[in-house]
């Protein structure tokens, strides 16, 4: 069986038909897990091409405050690894929509590198995203992933340079996530001005797909974004939306999916 | 067996480097200086002048009589670091960070801190340096550590309530590890003990190392011999590995490490990591941690806001696997005991962290011969715990 890994393929389609990607994110089970599960296939229907979802943990340190509440209220709700598996294999059963873990390394770690690996494949999620693990201390998991073929994604930062560049290149597979900002994840009102200088930089070591992601929080930013990079990520724009509308999620999904759809409109735009 | 940790700063399985990426260059430059520098004459020359004209180093080793007589058993003896500038051994490190800071042009420091000691210690450095200054300190702490709070401020710091999690030095650190990431380009973050990524938990050992190497000198001239026993309490570690490191090769010279055992390990309720933790990953480095079967770090417990963090630094993890030192627990209520047995048969008003270590000296005495020695890493004075104190003994201030 060598069906082509979900990731590569949406890449490949986006590009023949010459199309940005739209990458969401939210954190797994907030405000809780039935919630969840419909914004999550709420995303897919408005438009996300690709969707990362957040392992709760208790100590985010590279986020800000928006995405730590969103991680308390799933943690509020017990909601850990194993759950957001559960939650990835409950949207397996009707979506291919490509999904990446995106989380901490603890929870994993203490998980069990080997039975994290292989509960990822069966769940049916398509990649890992861990923040806390480097490329240099990256390889038991990468051993693990490949196993059982699931895409490593690594952050790249403006602070990365050529040979730090090379080196997550080389360890990388599905695309690779550029931090546009030095500083945590959160929703900003203007971006840097040298997103495709640095995106350009990041091409020269690797013929893997980009997305850009941290402070995006607007359709105008989106396709600003999706103007260098093969993809935007939207990230705590989203779940300020969930954390204003947690109460009712009927009100939530539309708020979602309208905004969103709007994402969607900008990046197909550039 | 001295180990210094390999090149990306393991020592055995433990430490490493677990942040993000946007810190990896920040780190990297670190070492690099650090590599650099420590090796300079001009920056060592600098680092003594400071430590002994500022600091006023070296600390007295102090044989404590009366309490040894208390004990009845082995003779204790106080490495006085109480004595240092600022009151804790906490500036031994600052110092040293401060002067790599200056020169690798940095305009601005951060720091975390429980206690307070270590966020004082940062602040004073800083102006006298002239260096912008930001501590972040957990809101709980900042309520029972009120007077180090106004020191910081009287220093010219700005003291940056934390209020996420457990609001303790765990969650202060997940800030500053935030301020760092937005602010890499000109900030300099001053860790406060020998733990986070590589290479903080060598290079704050090798500033904290200076107390062990005084201490050798000073027991052999006192006894003529080299101690029996080496005590300290471990929060992350450093006064402890800063006492143990000149003593690791001399393979007769027994080491504790004193955990806080809070209302008692059995009940939950401590900050013991090695005594009642497991493996994982936080902060930068892989240690023994307080975490759920989930790998979600726990709230800790203990009177002294100094040891209340669920990690210790990846050098003791892997001295304890090793053997070389043993790891145990003094309560909160043994603790006390400590601070007032020493408070009243010597004269001297330790911190509740060292009153840790203290507590556990008296007992370890008792056991051993008369003529044998222990020395205690008496890591700060308690002025800061008067509060803390006076409401455990029910006493008006
Ligand atoms: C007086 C004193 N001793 C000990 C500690 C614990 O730190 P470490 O284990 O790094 O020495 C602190 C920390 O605030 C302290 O203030």
């Amino acid at each position: 069986m060598t069906k082509e890994k979900r990731i590569e393929a949406l890449f490949k389609r986006l590009k023949t038909e010459k199309k940005k990607a739209l990458i969401t994110f939210v954190t797994a089970g907030d405000p809780d897990l039935p919630t969840s599960k419909k914004i999550i296939q709420g995303l897919e229907k408005s438009g996300a091409d690709l969707i990362e979802l957040g392992i709760p943990f208790s100590d985010p340190m590279a986020d800000g405050p928006t995405i730590q509440a969103a991680s308390e209220r799933a943690l509020k709700k017990d909601v850990h690894l194993t759950d957001v598996l559960g939650l990835v294999k409950e949207i397996r059963k009707k979506s291919e929509v490509p999904i990446v873990l995106f989380g901490y390394y603890n929870p994993i770690f203490t998980y069990g590198l080997k039975k994290f690996a292989k509960d990822v494949r069966a769940a049916g999620a398509d990649g890992v995203l861990v923040v806390d693990l480097p490329a240099e201390e990256c390889d038991e998991l990468k051993s693990e992933l490949d196993r059982n073929a699931i895409d490593f994604i690594f952050l790249l930062t403006p602070t990365s340079d050529d040979s730090r560049i090379q080196l997550v290149a080389s360890k990388a597979s599905g695309f690779i996530y550029f931090v546009s900002v030095t500083g945590v994840t959160g929703a900003r009102k203007s971006l840097s001005t040298d997103i495709p200088k640095l995106v350009k930089r990041v091409r020269r070591f690797t013929k893997l797909p980009i997305g850009v992601g941290f402070g995006i929080s607007t359709p105008a930013q989106a396709k600003e974004v999706a103007k260098s990079a093969d993809g935007a990520v939207v990230g705590s724009a989203i779940i300020n939306i969930i954390a204003e509308n947690k109460g009712t999620s009927g009100r939530l999904l539309a708020r979602m999916g309208s905004f969103v759809a709007a994402l969607k409109r900008g990046v197909e735009g550039a | 067996m001295k180990k210094t940790p390999d090149k990306l700063g393991h020592f055995g399985i433990y430490g490493g480097r677990y942040i993000s990426e946007t810190l990896m260059p920040a780190v990297m430059e670190l070492e690099e200086a650090y590599n650099r520098w420590k090796k300079d004459p001009d920056f060592k020359k600098e680092l003594a002048y400071y430590l002994s004209e500022y600091v006023g180093r070296p600390t007295p080793l102090y044989h404590a009589e009366r309490l040894t007589k208390k004990a009845g058993g082995a003779d204790i003896f106080l490495k006085r670091e109480d004595l240092c500038h600022t009151g804790a051994h906490k500036i031994n490190n600052t110092i040293g960070q401060i002067l790599l800071a200056k020169r690798m042009g940095k305009k601005r420091v951060i720091a975390e801190t429980g206690a307070g000691q270590h966020g004082v210690a940062a602040a004073t450095v800083a102006a006298m340096f002239g260096l912008e200054c930001e501590v972040y300190m957990g809101e709980d702490d900042i309520k029972r550590q009120l007077p180090n709070v106004f020191r910081m401020k009287l220093l010219g710091a700005k003291v940056t309530p934390v209020t996420s999690g457990s609001r303790t030095l765990k969650d202060a650190m997940n800030e500053a590890l935030r301020d760092w990431v937005t602010n890499v380009y000109n900030t300099f973050y001053i860790i406060g003990t020998v733990a986070g990524p590589h290479p903080y938990p060598m290079l704050v050992r090798d500033f904290q190392s200076i107390i062990g190497v005084e201490a050798r000198k000073q027991i052999k001239g006192l006894t003529g011999r080299l101690p029996d026993l080496l005590v300290a309490c471990v929060g992350g570690g450093s006064n402890a590995m800063g006492l143990f490191h000149a003593f690791l090769d001399d393979k007769k010279v027994r080491m504790t490490g004193v955990e806080a055992g809070g209302d008692g390990i059995r009940t939950g309720r401590h900050a013991a990591s090695i005594n009642g933790g497991t493996v994982g990953v936080l902060h930068g480095n892989k240690t023994y941690l307080l975490h759920d079967k989930y790998g979600q770090i726990i709230d800790t417990h203990s009177i002294s806001a100094g040891l209340d963090y669920p990690g210790v630094g990846p050098e003791h993890a892997y001295l304890h696997d090793t053997g070389r030192v043993e790891y145990t627990t003094i309560t909160d209520k043994e603790a006390l005991e400590g601070f007032q047995a020493l408070t009243l048969s010597e004269g001297i008003i330790p911190a509740l962290e060292s009153s840790h270590a203290v507590a556990h000296a008296l007992k370890a005495a008792r056991d051993m011969k008369k003529g044998s020695s222990i020395i205690v890493c008496l890591s700060g004075r308690g002025d800061k715990d008067l509060n803390t104190v006076s409401k455990a003994f029910n006493f008006e201030i």
